[in-house]
């Protein structure tokens, strides 16, 4: 009965909150498709794409006779590529997630989820298949989209620190992993060698509050992970500043490490900064440019 | 020095080393914060191992807050008063008279510190007022008697020790005795009593105790005497008070008593007009507030106005025979006498009227007594042959006479009779007379004989030893009229060389006695109470006191006032008697204590308890503790963003200083030159030209009153160096030849006057005789003063400048002298004329300066009286020639205040039709 009963409360709260979400993510899909158009590069599909003079090799099938005839040389019509690609989404589901430095901010698990989801609009809109790791194949078509806005919400939080779900990656696919990555590296090392296994490239984001960035803190304190599970006591807490600051920066280096010897893009976000231009690098990083 | 109340608990001193390691070991509590980062922390160590320790000057501060609060805690008294620790009750005896009234706030405060002590000895108390009658002695709690302490007050009489001994509660006990330090009879018996029972200590203060014996008359002045004890010489100042003629009370009158050094008695004497010194009610020493430093005044001072008529002149050379002179005799030096006809002492309205042998009255003389009488005069008429002989009141009662006459009066014990002379006999009660003694040589040998009437027994206040009638008295309206039958000189009685005379007149309120009322004058009737005064010398209620007894009063006139009988005015049947706290024959003489005694006296420095601060510097170092903590754990920026609230707190703890701010002379300045519009001129220094230059403005102001809608106000001296000329349109300068420089900073505040839109008009007062740019002294002085000056470029005074039509049209600038040149700035090169124009268009700029030689200002000045102070001219072409001056002045006010107004071309039409063009 209790089950029941929370999972029908835990839906109304969904239904509440589903549609700003996915609204939220909407608009600032919105904002990101005004500036991107296609995937502007040549390849199967049924839009126009450019002409190009025939080499030789080319079937006569191929050349574009309307087009040729105006000129002395023999045109091909090409087509914009529209395969699609899979993409699998992990938005770190952990405790530690669920951290914001000031009451005015959004939490970091709100910002990683929102950036998941705007991007999931783009790729779908672009005709992609998208899924969320441990959750099944990816899929496209608007249907996928409620789906990932309600399996987004569901997850709930288990674990202080989140490990990278590599399940469900598709061969030659792409993947983002959105996460605070402050948990051990061991995990985030085993996905990311999975992946490059099978031949997946993708998005290391790593989502920061700004109080994390910062260390704003002084006097006496102990400091407690958020699930309670690591606690640490110091005397003087900004004193510590320093050397949290610099272990921050060796733990981005070494993402950025793992990123690159993989394949992969590696940035940090602000949940202090717009969303915007975080989503907009995430989706220039998937169309493979850098 | 300080003293401690519970200085055992200072002890707890020793704990604070012991405090200094708890605390050192117990840090500040952590602050629990969730934060992801934690796991990049793990393994981080703190630098210092210091930091878990509390710091050593939050360390200090607590520490510092427990001493305080132990320190105060224990007690810490300022200033203590020595004292011998003794848990025997304490017995407090006030000696309560009006000679502590003086200092009677300080021997309040003197007991409470000994009941202060008392409390925390855990003393019983009793405290007593000896001026009281003796009463049952109970010991109470410290604390239960300070409301009575406080509440306790001096009595206008002096302490009497009768019966105190008797009261005193049995078994051992300490005593205080505040003492006023004069000798009392008594004291010495009660000292005993107090002696057997425990220890005496004795206060005294060295405070000088003055008195002002009540005040006599003698020789016409008033008599002013003062007692004191001991002390150096000193001058002390007696006021006597009295209403004035609208009833308010005044001092009338101030004299000074100089006392020797070592004296204790001064003297004094006042010589007033009866008139004022009839008003006096009281006398007291300026500057005590005490009933013995105040004399209350009673009928003894009062003079009244006698008036004695009488045809006396035919008798010359026998004086000893005229009836007057008995009278003066007896009322000289008791009375103000008049003498003369009955219209003239009416006119000077008396007291009494005494008619000595006077038969007949005109009506006009009757009518005037009669009034007299009604409105509370005493007509006293006197019985002689002139009466005896006349028709008056023969057959009808006279409206002056009391009685109807039988004809011819009778005789007896003479030649012709077989009789005796008879004797007076004694007054019956209800007569004025009553209680004086009867001589036995006063006998009566002829007299006027009252007609038996209904009403004559009752109009008989003294008679014969036969009954006949020998003083009668009616009463009409408010006054009443006496007949005396025998004659005022010897021929008929002997009653006018007998001590009796002199009693019956002051008994009839002729005359007031001199002195001291004697036994014998008081006893036989109730006093009461018509004023009493308390131990501070202030007038109280009355009302409260009963009447008393003439022999008490007498008493008490003689040993000093008491509980029954407060010192005051009491007032009989036709007196008034002043009971002074001091009397005529009091004394003061210091108390001499036994040896051995312990007398203190008043210190100076009291007990002050410093409990309080202390907790509270203890309280304010804890609230500074707080927020220490505050900050040493980082939340006090979180309190600071609490924003408001939090300042609110932190200025709510701070004193706040209100110091009002002064107004300055300077602000007072500029608040009267602001009122209106003010003219200003400098002052050069030489006085009589700021006079002319001061007149001359008042002259020109007078003019734009009457004449414009400027209404300027009175003119204002400027010191360049001092005051701020911010607040003038206009400054008048004289030029003189020796005017000094004026400073640079005087410079700069010219300067930005000048290009402010102030205007300055210099006259150099020489006529220009010299012509443009001369070489006289005050030239070269304006050019001395004018180089300093950012002047721009001038020239002499076009026909077309606004100066000549800003009120009226002129084209000459006159003041004393006529034709100088006036420069003003010169207009700008490109200043062109118009077509049909009479005006260049010169729109642009006021002139900073106007300058001139033609002593403007003498021609304007006006005296107080609004007159011209000096001449101008010759005759009508001289005043003609002011008036022209008047209107360059007014032209140019204008021109300082409206600026080129009148050049605008609006104004061409009106002015081409006035021009004539």
């Amino acid at each position: 009965m209790s089950e029941v009963a929370d999972l029908r409360a835990r839906a109304e709260a969904l239904g509440q909150s589903l549609p700003p979400l996915l609204a939220e993510a909407e608009h600032l899909a919105a904002t990101v498709i005004l500036g991107e158009h296609g995937r502007r590069r040549a390849g199967m599909g049924d839009d126009f794409w450019q002409y190009r003079p025939a080499h030789p090799g080319d079937p006569a099938r191929s050349v574009d006779w309307r087009r040729s005839a105006r000129s002395d040389a023999h045109f091909v019509r090409e087509r914009e590529w529209q395969a699609a690609q899979s993409v699998m989404l992990w938005v770190d589901p952990s405790r530690s997630m669920t951290f914001t430095g000031d009451a005015g901010r959004v939490s970091k698990a709100d910002r990683a989820r929102l950036l998941a989801l705007a991007l999931a609009v783009l790729l779908l809109r672009g005709g992609e298949r998208v899924g969320l790791a441990g959750q099944g194949v990816p899929r496209s078509g608007r249907a996928q989209m409620l789906r990932l806005v309600e399996r987004l919400s569901l997850v709930p939080p288990d674990a202080d620190y989140g490990v990278p779900e590599e399940d469900g990656l598709v061969q030659n696919g792409r993947a983002v992993f959105l996460s605070d990555f402050l948990g051990s590296m061991t995990g985030v090392e085993a996905a990311l060698a999975r992946a490059a296994d099978r031949g997946v490239r993708g998005v290391l984001c790593q989502v920061l509050d700004p109080a994390e960035e910062e260390f704003p803190f002084d006097g006496r304190t102990i400091f407690v992970s958020m699930g309670g599970s690591l606690t640490h006591e110091t005397q003087a807490a900004g004193d510590l500043r320093g050397r949290y600051l610099a272990r921050l920066a060796e733990r981005k280096d070494r993402l950025a490490e793992l990123a690159r010897l993989s394949g992969w893009v590696y940035q940090t976000h602000h949940t202090g900064q717009t969303a915007q231009s975080a989503l907009l690098w995430a989706y220039q990083a998937l169309e493979g440019g850098r | 020095m300080i003293g401690f109340a519970s200085p055992l608990l200072l002890l707890a001193l020793v704990a604070l080393p012991v405090l200094w390691f708890l605390l050192r070991a117990i840090p500040p509590a952590p602050i629990r914060r969730r934060f992801p980062g934690v796991a990049l922390l793990l393994g981080l160590t703190d630098d210092e191992r210091q930091a878990d320790k509390t710091p050593w000057w939050l360390l200090l501060l607590r520490m510092l807050a427990l001493a305080a609060a132990i320190f105060g805690f224990a007690g810490p008294v300022l200033n203590p008063n020595p004292h011998v620790a003794s848990d025997k009750p304490l017995l407090i005896l006030f000696d309560g008279g009006w000679s502590e009234a003086q200092d009677w706030p300080k021997r309040i405060a003197h007991a409470n510190d000994l009941l202060a002590q008392a409390g925390r000895d855990g003393r019983p108390v009793a405290v007593v007022r000896l001026t009281d009658a003796p009463q049952p002695v109970a010991f109470q709690a410290a604390d239960s008697s300070a409301g009575r302490v406080n509440a306790l007050l001096p009595l206008p009489w002096l302490a009497g020790y009768a019966g105190w001994d008797k009261a005193l509660p049995a078994g051992s006990f300490d005593s205080y005795w505040l003492s006023d330090g004069i000798a009392h009879d008594g004291r010495a018996d009660l000292l005993a009593a107090l002696a057997a029972h425990g220890a005496v200590t004795v206060f005294e203060n060295p405070h000088p105790v003055l008195a002002l014996h009540p005040a006599g008359f003698a020789e016409g002045a008033v008599q002013l005497s003062a007692a004191r004890l001991g002390g150096g010489a000193q001058e002390i100042e007696v006021a006597a008070k009295g209403p004035d003629p609208s009833g308010i009370e005044r001092e009338l009158a101030k004299t000074k008593l100089h006392f020797a050094a070592g004296e204790g008695a001064a003297t004094a004497t006042l010589q007033l007009p009866p008139e004022l010194r009839n008003r006096i009610t009281r006398f007291e020493i300026v500057g005590l507030r005490t009933a013995g430093a105040v004399s209350l005044t009673d009928d003894s001072l009062k003079r009244r106005k006698v008036a004695i008529v009488s045809d006396g002149s035919d008798r010359e050379g026998l004086q000893l025979l005229q009836p007057a002179h008995y009278l003066r005799q007896a009322l000289q030096p008791l009375a103000e006498l008049l003498e003369g006809g009955v219209g003239d002492v009416l006119s000077a309205n008396p007291d009494v009227i005494i008619l000595v042998d006077v038969a007949k009255l005109t009506q006009t003389e009757t009518d005037g007594l009669l009034a007299w009488v009604g409105k509370g005069g005493l007509l006293l008429r006197f019985a002689g042959p002139k009466l005896a002989s006349s028709e008056v009141s023969r057959a009808e009662e006279d409206p002056l006479m009391p009685v109807r006459l039988r004809e011819g009066g009778r005789t007896v014990g003479g030649a012709m009779s077989w009789d005796n002379p008879k004797t007076l006999a004694p007054f019956p009660e209800g007569s004025p007379f009553h209680g004086l003694d009867v001589p036995a040589d006063v006998a009566v040998t002829s007299q006027v004989m009252a007609q038996p009437d209904p009403d004559l027994a009752s109009r008989t206040i003294a008679a014969l030893a036969d009954g006949t009638p020998l003083v009668t008295r009616k009463v009409i309206g408010q006054g009443q009229v006496v007949l005396v039958h025998v004659t005022a000189n010897a021929e008929w009685s002997t009653l006018p060389l007998s001590g009796l005379f002199v009693a019956m007149l002051e008994r009839l309120a002729v005359s007031t006695r001199p002195a001291l009322p004697e036994l014998a004058d008081l006893a036989g009737q109730v006093w009461a109470p018509e004023q009493v005064i308390d131990a501070f010398g202030a007038e109280a209620r009355a009302d409260a006191v009963a009447g008393v007894e003439g022999a008490l009063l007498a008493k008490a006139l003689q040993d000093g006032p008491s509980a029954a009988l407060p010192p005051g005015l009491y007032a009989g049947a036709d007196r008034r008697v002043a009971l002074n706290a001091f009397g005529a024959k009091s004394v003061l003489a210091p108390q001499v204590w036994p040896q051995g005694t312990v007398i203190e006296g008043l210190t100076l420095a009291t007990e002050r308890s410093l409990k309080g601060p202390a907790l509270g510097l203890a309280l304010l170092v804890l609230s500074l503790d707080i927020l220490a903590a505050l900050w040493l754990s980082g939340r006090l920026g979180r309190l600071g963003r609490l924003g408001p609230g939090a300042a609110v707190i932190v200025l709510a703890l701070l004193p706040l200083a209100d110091r009002a701010q002064a107004q300055t002379a300077a602000d007072q300045q500029a608040i009267a030159a602001t009122q209106g519009v003010v003219l200003g001129y400098v002052i050069t220094g030489d006085a009589s030209v700021d006079a002319v230059s001061l007149a001359g403005l008042r002259g020109l102001g007078d003019q734009l009153w009457n004449r414009t809608a400027v209404e300027p106000l009175d003119p204002v001296a400027v010191d360049l160096e001092k005051d701020e000329l911010a607040f003038f349109p206009f400054l008048y300068w004289p030029v003189t030849a020796d005017e000094p420089v004026p400073s640079a900073a005087a410079y700069s505040k010219l300067n930005r006057f000048l290009r402010t839109g102030g205007l300055i008009l210099f006259d150099t007062r020489d006529g220009d005789i010299v012509g443009a740019g001369g070489a006289s002294p005050e030239a070269q002085a304006l050019q001395r003063i004018a180089s300093g000056l950012d002047i721009p470029a001038i020239e002499p005074l076009p026909e077309d400048h606004v100066l000549t039509r800003s009120f009226y049209l002129l084209q000459e600038f006159p003041g004393r002298f006529v034709g100088g040149t006036v420069w003003v700035e010169a207009a700008p090169p490109d200043a062109a004329k118009a077509e049909g124009m009479p005006f260049r268009n010169l729109n642009d700029g006021v002139t900073p300066v106007v300058v001139g030689g033609n002593d403007w200002a003498s021609a304007w000045a006006v005296d107080d009286a609004g007159a011209p102070m000096y001449p101008v001219g010759r005759g009508y072409a001289g005043e003609r020639q002011r008036e022209y001056a008047y209107r360059f002045g007014i032209n140019l006010i204008m021109y300082v205040l409206t600026g080129n107004y009148k050049s605008d071309q609006v104004h061409v039409p009106a002015l081409l039709e006035r021009l004539g063009k």
